[in-house]
């Protein structure tokens, strides 16, 4: 019988040679370089997860192939959907036409709490709704008497944002004189942010735009009360690049919390802007999402001497190994509460392993997704048994890839950008038993009879990090793969009979 | 611990555990710097005031929670309604993730679209490049029967000019020079969705009619417009159409597209008017469009032609269902058949059956320009009362029609339009003169959050509820459907208020 399922290293460069193929020859040359399958390495192997491969192949960052389906967003999407959205009691305004701040309203799922409306604005939609007159006269003014409403009918907001959609840049409107002159008005910070969706070649310049925009309008303006007024402890630590998904930013400081940190400001889930001032007072930037908000945290290490270090919070494996690292950076007290909180929670996952594991092991999973994810949940997956055949990063630099290296063995499949051609052929040749990607996957991929789960949002689930988050996690897998509805796909009557026959 | 493995908390629950509880209060207490509860108290109470009302009216520059999208969303759509057809947006391609993500949200299907990925480069030099890299790629992996081009704002801004970009596309050989490329410059920055689908139509007629001789015929051409209901509310034209004998053709018809089925094969292109259809759609006697709001444009092209038009504003309920069906009858001369009557006499019965659940009962509306006139004549048909009916995207125009409408019942009387008004504005008119219901898309959630007001959603996009646009709402039956999710919300409004124990629970009747 003819194997039609690609597997092992040498059938997976054949199959990227297959898919190449479908390119005209200009895109085929472009797309070649950002696929790869991950192969050995002379360098020593991480220490938690045992593994070094080359994964550098891939070449990343750059422009995507005009019409060929990307999966990426914009500049847009990486300030105001990922880095400011979530900062709860400053309103952010979608700079320009209506579309953009419409279709991220309420979509990414930064949990809160907080009085919306009154207090709180992270599921409003706030926007200068553009029209032909702001686009020819400029929407300065229009900006302007915004700020002015927004302070009026939400005295309690702390600070504005002005996230710029594409026509600010075009149009030559000057939004940084406006913020400064609003600010004078009100007394409020107003943050101007030149996110316009065509700079840069996907969301991941957004996140530096916006990170650079805390360190012009938050950081180097004259301390703010809030700031002067905290008292820096010897345990004071910031979470860094944590948007609350579905509350995994919670479930992350409750552990830290228990090992005797204490979290100043959590960047940026559930967070106020008092906890964006007073971060420069921790002694440790503790960074997720590395992707998103390293370059703030670069910039806090130089100013403010604040050191910084990644962790990841997915899967037992990884949680232990991080708490460990963590605390190893403060004295013996704390370090003994890691060990302490290991073992509080290892019933935990003992239990979570024991009903899940044997449900999920050795299953097969392709991962397409942003940040921190492509690398971070590899070893949650690996906790519960499962492989990964497959994965890959809508927006991640060469340094993401490097750090892939380290979670993925020898073999794996490579897609950097990948397109939605490229993406179904992979998923439809390697046939993993689950695969874990964005809203726009999740269908095509359902269709072809594939278990899925959105990773961006959770599926409407969460939170994933920490140990309370892996047990739901654990779940969700288990729910995904195991639904008994994947086994009702074929109709019985259109069996092919040489196959009755057989039986 | 808060979790465990045998009964997995998620979000909901868990963050609901005192370890998080407390977690977070000490948060709040200790790291947020927020205002006090009573400054919130005091200023959330000031927020449902008239006098916080009148503030709110009194906004010229900023939109808060607006009930509508922009221009390409609605060309994209309208241009998945055509057999094999790929829409290609021409601009920044975070646009494109964003309409794809919006309409598989809606409809948990896949949607398929491609953009041009104009970046820095283009909008110095424009995005010709892209445009002819961008064409010669998307048929290559996909192979569409057709790409239909729209534009982002960023496109529109720098002044790209699509008929001539494809031209010179196709004279450079990235497609075929007699493949269909229809094209509608679509600007984010005037109209909203329901214009965009409005030009893309234009756009894909223009393709197929332009320089062509019409034979008038006797079919009838339909355009159902921008619709998230789509998938059954074509099917349900579809039906009564074949029941009365007609021939006819849709104009842009996703039910099918919209609604594969999962079987191991992803579709990428299924069903979908057939592009000799719509090539042959110029030759019919008349255009019908479903929903005046969405096709201003394309009528007045296809009256160019000779054809005869008639408009309708999201036909729900009876007399407009009767109104369409006439219109059929008398441009076909097809009479109505028995079994329509049957359909219509029984979604009467349901009606008379139901009706002191729904008489006075007091209704806001939001949507779309078309859907909130269709809701609002069912509604008075019902016995209820429209009150507040907003359309972000509706004209003067329109709230002209609309208190025409409400006029002409005496349900209509306590009714008030506010066109281009938002949901922040809707808040204020909730939290003043509340409603017994609110009816809308599932944007109205954080309204019946903060009024205590039950939302139905019967209106595009329905993100938090799944499947309803698999039932038609327009026709005889589709009324069936909206009079039960209607009724079911009065019911259970019942229950909730008679079910204290001891208290109210006297009312907690059995039979309803």
């Amino acid at each position: 019988m003819a194997k039609d399922h690609a597997n092992g290293p040498e059938e997976l460069e054949s199959l990227i040679k297959e898919v190449l193929e479908a390119y005209p020859e200009k895109a085929r040359k472009k797309r070649a370089k950002h696929l790869a399958v991950t192969t050995a390495t002379d360098e020593a192997p991480d220490p938690v997860t045992g593994i070094a491969s080359n994964c550098d192949a891939a070449k990343s960052n750059i422009k995507s192939v005009p019409g060929v389906m990307t999966i990426r967003g914009c500049a847009y999407a990486g300030s105001k959907g990922v880095v400011w959205g979530p900062i709860k009691d400053m309103v952010h305004i979608s700079h320009g036409p209506v579309g953009c701040g419409q279709y991220s309203w309420s979509q990414r799922r930064n949990y809160y709490v907080g009085e919306t409306g009154v207090d709180s604005f992270v599921t409003m939609q706030f926007t200068t709704d553009f029209q032909e007159k702001d686009i020819v006269f400029g929407g300065d003014k229009k900006l302007e008497k915004t700020i002015d409403e927004i302070n009026g009918l939400f005295p309690l907001a702390n600070g504005i944002t002005v996230q710029s959609e594409c026509p600010i840049g075009l149009i030559g409107d000057d939004i940084e004189a406006v913020a400064k002159k609003k600010h004078k008005d009100i007394g409020k910070t107003i943050v101007p942010v030149r996110c316009e969706g065509f700079r840069g070649v996907s969301q991941s310049l957004g996140h530096h735009i916006a990170n650079d925009a805390v360190r012009d309008w938050i950081f180097e303006k004259p301390e703010s009360e809030a700031a002067k007024s905290y008292e820096p402890g010897p345990y004071d630590v910031n979470i860094i690049g944590d948007y609350n998904i579905g509350g995994d930013a919670w479930a992350s400081r409750i552990l830290l919390e228990e090992i005797g940190l204490s979290v100043v400001g959590c960047w940026s889930g559930d967070a106020t802007l008092a906890e964006m001032e007073r971060a420069p007072k921790a002694r440790l930037n503790l960074i997720h999402c590395y992707r998103s908000m390293n370059y703030i945290c670069r910039y806090m290490e130089e100013k403010y001497a604040i050191g910084w270090m990644e962790y990841n919070f997915f899967g037992p494996t990884q949680i232990a190994a991080s708490l460990r690292a963590i605390a190893a950076q403060f004295d013996a007290t704390i370090q003994e509460n890691a060990e302490k909180v290991i073992a509080k929670y290892q019933p935990l996952v003992d239990a979570v392993l024991a009903k899940y594991r044997p449900r999920l092991e050795g299953k097969s999973v392709m991962l397409y997704v942003g940040g921190l994810r492509p690398r971070h949940v590899v070893t949650a997956y690996d906790d519960l048994g499962m492989v990964i055949a497959g994965t890959g990063y809508e927006f991640a630099h060469a340094d993401d890839y490097k750090r892939t290296g380290h979670y993925v063995k020898e073999g794996t499949l490579i897609y950097d950008d990948v397109t939605g051609y490229e993406l179904e052929k992979f998923i439809e040749r390697v046939r993993p038993d689950l695969v874990g990607s964005g809203i726009k996957e999740k269908y095509p991929v359902q269709k072809m009879g594939i278990p899925f789960r959105q990773m961006h949002s959770w599926d409407y689930s969460g939170p994933y990090h920490g140990y309370d988050g892996f047990a739901i996690f654990a779940r969700d897998m288990d729910m995904a793969i195991n639904n008994p509805v994947w086994g009702l796909f074929d109709a019985p009557w259109l069996a092919a009979p040489a196959a009755l026959a057989a039986e | 611990m808060p979790q465990s493995a045998d009964k997995v908390l998620d979000h909901a629950p868990l963050f609901q555990q005192p370890e998080y509880r407390e977690m977070l209060a000490n948060k709040k207490l200790k790291f947020e710097c927020g205002h006090t509860a009573e400054t919130i108290t005091q200023i959330g109470d000031w927020t449902k005031s008239w006098e916080y009302r009148e503030k709110n009216l009194a906004r010229e520059a900023v939109t808060i929670n607006p009930a509508k999208a922009c221009q390409p969303v609605g060309a994209v759509f309208a241009a998945q309604g055509y057999e094999g057809t790929l829409p290609f947006v021409h601009g920044s391609q975070g646009c494109v993730a964003y309409y794809r993500s919006h309409l598989s949200r809606h409809f948990k299907e896949p949607s398929s679209a491609v953009s041009s990925s104009m970046t820095e480069d283009a909008a110095v030099f424009g995005g010709l490049t892209n445009l002819i890299e961008g064409l010669a790629n998307a048929r290559a992996l996909y192979k569409p029967a057709m790409i239909a081009v729209s534009t982002t704002c960023m496109a529109e801004v720098i002044g790209d000019d699509l008929n001539s970009f494809i031209q010179k596309a196709k004279e450079a050989e990235s497609v075929p020079g007699d493949y269909p490329v229809p094209f509608a410059h679509t600007p984010a920055f005037v109209g909203s969705h329901v214009d965009g689908y409005d030009n893309m139509q234009k756009g894909i007629l223009h393709q197929f009619w332009h320089g062509a001789v019409r034979e008038p015929g006797t079919s009838i051409n339909i355009i159902p417009g921008f619709d998230g209901f789509a998938v059954a509310n074509n099917r349900e034209i579809k039906r009564m159409l074949d029941a009365m004998g007609v021939e006819f053709t849709f104009l842009g018809d996703v039910s099918d597209v919209y609604d594969t089925p999962s079987d191991g094969q992803f579709r990428m292109f299924d069903g979908g008017t057939t592009l000799a259809a719509a090539k042959d759609a110029i030759n019919a006697k008349a255009t019908l469009s479903m929903q005046a709001f969405c096709s201003p444009k394309t009528l007045d092209y296809v009256r160019d032609t000779g054809q005869e038009t008639a408009v309708f504003n999201y036909p729900m309920g009876v007399g407009a269902t009767d109104a369409f069906l006439m219109k059929v009858s008398e441009l076909t001369g097809r009479a109505i058949p028995d079994s329509l009557a049957r359909d219509r006499g029984r979604l009467i019965d349901a009606m008379a059956d139901s009706q002191a659940y729904l008489h006075g009962k007091t209704f806001s509306i939001f949507g779309d320009p078309d859907f909130v006139l269709g809701m609002a004549k069912f509604i008075m048909e019902m016995g209820g009362e429209p009150v507040h009916c907003l359309a972000t995207n509706g004209s003067k125009k329109w709230a002209k029609q609309m208190k025409e409408l409400l006029a002409s019942s005496p349900f209509g009387h306590q009714g008030q339009v506010w066109e281009g008004k938002d949901l922040w504005h809707m808040r204020s008119f909730l939290m003043t003169e509340p409603t017994d219901f609110l009816i809308g898309s599932s944007y109205g959630k954080y309204l019946e959050r903060d009024t205590g007001i039950p939302l139905i959603r019967l209106t595009f996009p329905i993100f938090d509820r799944h499947h309803h646009h698999r039932f038609p709402t327009w026709g005889y039956q589709g009324g069936l459907t909206v009079l039960v999710k209607i009724l079911d919300a009065v019911f259970l409004k019942l229950d909730t208020a008679t079910s204290g124990i001891g208290e109210t629970d006297y009312s907690f009747d059995l039979t309803r």
